[in-house]
């Protein structure tokens, strides 16, 4: 057996028993991206001697009777926006940061280098995770393993992409309105958003200050909830991040969660929606109910249009600001012919940025500008509230709340980036999770007629990701949609 | 009709340094002398993926002004991103407090001619500090950044315009430098651009006929920093609006004009317009994302309140009621709380408080000068002090000595008494030993003495000095003089 088809669980137990060691699955992770990423094109940069140098120290510190660490040899991906001070560049997949190089550590590759794993490289991304497609990276666009044609969703959609062609078997993504749900979706893997506050975004490079968050991705739900136990926890350096205790995620992950009620919203099953979606989502709902849950329909009126609308105001309002600082004059890319000061921002800025990004920026810029604040950013808030009293009522109600991930499978490479509108409502199901601040999971539910993965989205209350995770593990263990290999990784050696 | 009388309605925005040892949003060290680009970290760097840390000791000592100022410490107080484009601001925008700040509705109390003014506050709010920016001297294309200034906590307190003249504004930023010093709030060291003002003036123009005072456009000037340059700046704008109005009153006006950001040259002591109504920024602020709005714990408001110590004003004020001073000396007395500790202690002790502010105002504040320390620095205690003006109002030793005694308490550390025992340094009153030098002083001076029974009296204080000499000082000068007068025949 090949080590990349282990789940990170599985190589855990198989180091524990001496089967497996740290410098094995490093190089099955190289070789896998040496075989498959020249399609996929998951990854931005990979940097196989300081991974291989990394493992080597991690077998010996096993070797020597140290206590492994949670991610003991296990090879990870970075999303290319977590700041690694290891030489590597972090670009956010920005012509405007091309080559810089970050002094320090982002707190989760903190975190993950501390539980020992092995960072193989880091992950392609929609230019500062502003797209649901991947396509907006100032790099290369990256492609679906399960149809190279196509999409893998975004703006995760490396990390994503380097787990389902099992170049890796975890992952961290970033989601500020789906980022991790829906490409997890779209490339049939488990992504986790966590709570607000309940990872620390210290080294994350700010997209939406108010909705970013850091979350795993795996191939199960066991090996999400093995990294989020690594990364999650309070950080003094991130005042937004939560002194929540933090549970143990693995320990009563198997305990199907009884009597459970799931929530189905009808504004997750209206217009727009994918018939094949709708079915395997139907389809999954049915399995909970065949194991006892109680399914409850429910409304949450602002969820949907209200939730597209605030959200482009609230992310693009923060994008604006937190995007002000790349002018040429500190560091990253600076344009070469100007004028003079003004001049040189301007060209810097214009030459930099990709067109989303610019996009987004005018939008905020427009939407925090004297005389339109009110009507706009206030009002955005407003709305925001208003989601928020929508799901707090819900979990009066239900457990958890269930419905697709996204409205439609991976879309064709190309297929929306001329109409960024259309692009925006693959989000239509899951920014209103980042406006109200919960947590939400995508997980594998299925497949369509033409063999393209539908995700099932599950949220919870905040800080509810134990039981997000059981809930999650009790569908899991009813179905193998996990073990199918996508057709990019088919003959691989 | 006659022309209106044209008052001079002025506001101030004070920035002021706190005095913490580290940054508002980042552990960096505050320092003024290092190296450019030493104190710096990815956080005040504001390089990707940073996100600030909110001083507590930074909005411990912004509380503790505000409270002194009389302001209200609100529930809630909030951060904000104000925007904008400057090399100088590694972020582009400068984190600070726009609608929520940490102190509002305040005054300060300045003296003015004629009495006590009071000069409202506005708000006090917290704000990071931007980098220096220093451009090529040679006439070359380039600038360079030293950021080791960047993040460094601000205070800011906005005044409302209820200051009328250069005098006042002068009196205000003096007597706000005194109160942050006294509090230990600021060291507000000009020279180290601890401490800089932005003046707001306008002239009101009579009343209109809706019955509502009317103004000349409002001239904000950016960044003075001395007492000087603001009280100068001031005078400056106060006669160019009256320039202008009165070659202008229909169209010199607020309504018209609006506010204009005008910059001081301070060489050739003259403004010059920097943007205007139309160019004004947007700086678009919007609620910090990355910080918690700070939720003051009632209790620990008033622990800070109740450990403000008494300010200048009131102790002023009190020093010229409980101890008699003039109003002069109770203010130099003040001006510095160390040295109105030192002297509170002083003048309880000898039961002398004049005597005891003489000696402060002159002969303390002679040694401070000369060696350029603080009270700190002072080898003698207020007690030391007290003992030894104990020592001339009991007539033991008269002042000369007494200076004599204090400077050798300065070199020795040895008490007053101790040097006036081992030194025999107490004062002569025996009458026959004074008698008899007297005489001598006489015989050996006929000149004098035939001068003054001429009736030049100026010759007396001759002969006393005479006989001062010969007691090496030490003889009891209003005995003298009585003897003196005896033997004259007076």
């Amino acid at each position: 057996m090949n080590a990349s088809d282990l789940t990170a669980i599985q190589m855990r137990e198989a180091m524990g028993k001496g089967d497996l060691c740290a410098r094995e699955a490093t190089e099955a992770s190289l070789a896998a991206i040496d075989q498959t990423d020249a399609k996929v094109r998951a990854f931005l940069s990979t940097d196989a001697a300081a991974a291989r140098r990394r493992a080597q120290e991690i077998d010996r510190r096993l070797k020597a009777g140290e206590t492994p660490g949670l991610l003991a040899g296990v090879p990870v991906a970075v999303k290319d926006n977590m700041c690694t001070a290891d030489g590597r560049a972090t670009t956010c997949a920005s012509r405007i940061l091309e080559g810089w190089k970050a002094p320090y550590n982002a707190h989760v590759v903190e975190r993950l280098l501390a539980e020992g794993a092995v960072i193989v490289g880091k992950t392609n991304l929609d230019e500062f995770a502003m797209g649901s497609s991947t396509e907006n990276s100032g790099f290369e666009a990256t492609c679906n393993p399960w149809d190279l044609n196509r999409v893998p969703g975004g703006s995760s959609g490396g990390s994503a992409a380097a787990v389902a062609a099992r170049m890796v078997p975890v992952a961290l993504g970033s989601d500020t309105g789906g980022s991790i749900r829906q490409p997890a979706a779209l490339c049939g893997v488990v992504g986790l958003k966590p709570t607000y506050g309940r990872v620390s975004r210290y080294g994350l490079v700010a997209f939406a200050s108010s909705l970013d968050q850091i979350g795993p991705f795996g191939r199960t739900v066991a090996d999400a909830a093995l990294v989020l136990q690594a990364i999650a926890g309070h950080d003094p350096r991130d005042s937004t991040s939560v002194a929540e205790p933090v549970p143990d995620y693995l320990a009563r992950l198997e305990e199907p969660l009884e009597p459970l009620r799931i929530g189905v919203p009808k504004e997750f099953f209206g217009e727009g929606l994918d018939a094949q979606v709708e079915r395997v989502v139907r389809e999954a709902l049915g399995v909970y109910e065949r194991l006892g849950a109680e399914l409850v329909e429910l409304s949450l009126p602002h969820a949907t249009d209200y939730a597209i609308a605030a959200y482009y105001i609230v992310a693009t309002s923060e994008a604006s600001s937190n995007l002000a600082r790349y002018d040429g004059v500190h560091y990253g890319y600076r344009s070469s012919d100007h004028a003079d000061m003004i001049d040189m921002y301007m060209r810097t800025r214009a030459e930099g940025f990709g067109d989303e990004v610019k996009r987004r920026i005018m939008l905020g810029t427009y939407a925090l500008s004297a005389g339109y604040y009110d009507a706009y950013y206030k009002k955005a808030l407003k709305v925001r509230r208003l989601i928020r009293e929508d799901y707090e009522a819900a979990f009066k109600r239900v457990d958890v709340i269930v419905g697709p991930t996204s409205p439609t499978p991976a879309f064709r490479l190309g297929e929306r980036t001329a109409d960024p509108l259309a692009m925006y409502l693959s989000d239509v199901y899951t920014v209103s999770c980042n406006l109200a601040a919960i947590a939400g999971i995508s997980i594998p539910a299925g497949f369509t007629k033409a063999g393209l993965p539908v995700g099932l989205q599950i949220l919870g209350n905040v800080f509810s990701e134990e039981k997000l995770l059981r809930v999650a593990r009790m569908y899991e263990r009813e179905t193998d949609w996990a073990a199918r290999l996508p057709p990019v990784c088919e003959g691989r050696g | 009709m006659s022309a209106p009388e044209l008052t001079p309605t002025i506001g101030l925005e004070v920035h002021m340094h706190l005095a913490t040892r580290t940054k508002l949003f980042c552990g960096c060290e505050v320092a003024y002398d290092a190296p450019p680009n030493s104190r710096v970290c990815p956080v005040c760097l504001g390089l990707p993926g940073v996100l600030p840390v909110m001083n507590e000791k930074a909005v411990e000592l912004a509380v503790r002004m505000a409270l002194a100022l009389g302001c209200t410490i609100p529930d809630l107080a909030k951060w904000d991103r104000k925007h904008y484009y400057y090399p100088d601001l590694p972020k582009n925008y400068q984190i600070s407090q726009y609608d929520q700040p940490l102190g509002v509705g305040g005054f300060l109390e300045i003296s003015v001619e004629g009495g006590v003014k009071r000069i409202g506050i506005i708000r006090v709010h917290l704000e990071e500090d931007a980098g220096k920016l220093m451009h090529d001297e040679g006439g070359g294309n380039s600038s360079v950044v030293d950021l080791n200034r960047t993040g460094t906590p601000l205070l800011e307190i906005v005044s409302e315009p209820d200051m009328n003249s250069p005098e006042e504004v002068r009196a205000y930023s003096t007597a706000l430098r005194q109160l942050a010093v006294y509090l230990g709030v600021g060291h507000c060291n000009m020279q180290l651009g601890q401490m800089r003002f932005e003046p707001n003036i306008s002239l009101r123009i009579g009343t209109g006929p809706d019955g509502k005072p009317r103004y000349t456009p409002i001239a904000e000037i950016k960044n003075l920093n001395s007492f000087r340059s603001v009280e100068r700046a001031v005078a400056f704008e106060i006669a160019r609006h009256r320039e202008e109005y009165e070659a202008d009153p229909q169209g010199y006006t607020l309504e018209r004009l609006g506010k204009q950001t005008r910059g001081w040259i301070d060489d050739r002591e003259v403004t010059f317009l920097q943007r205007s109504k139309e160019e004004a920024h947007d700086y678009r602020y919007f609620p910090e994302p990355d910080l918690v709005p700070f939720v003051p714990d009632r209790r620990w408001v008033d622990e800070i309140r109740a450990s403000l110590p008494e300010l200048p004003e009131a102790r002023r004020r009190r020093f010229i009621e409980a101890y008699g001073l003039p109003e002069y000396d109770a203010g130099v007395l003040t001006a510095d709380r160390e040295v109105a500790d030192f002297y509170e202690t002083a003048a309880r002790l000898c039961e002398d408080p004049k005597a005891a502010s003489n000696w402060v105002m002159q002969d303390i504040s002679r040694v401070l000068n000369e060696r350029k320390v603080g009270m700190a620095g002072l080898p003698i205690t207020p007690e030391a002090l007290a003992e030894l003006i104990r020592l001339v109002r009991a007539g033991t030793i008269n002042r000369n000595i007494g200076t004599e005694v204090f400077d050798k308490m300065l070199e020795s550390g040895r008490s007053a008494l101790e040097i006036v025992e081992e030194e025999s340094l107490a004062q002569t009153s025996d009458a026959g030993e004074l008698e008899a030098i007297v005489e001598k002083v006489i015989a050996d001076n006929p000149g004098p003495a035939e001068d003054y029974r001429g009736g030049k009296e100026k010759a007396l204080g001759r002969l006393i000095g005479e006989a001062m000499k010969a007691s090496g000082g030490k003889a009891n000068p209003q005995l003298v003089k009585e003897i003196l007068l005896k033997k004259l025949g007076g």
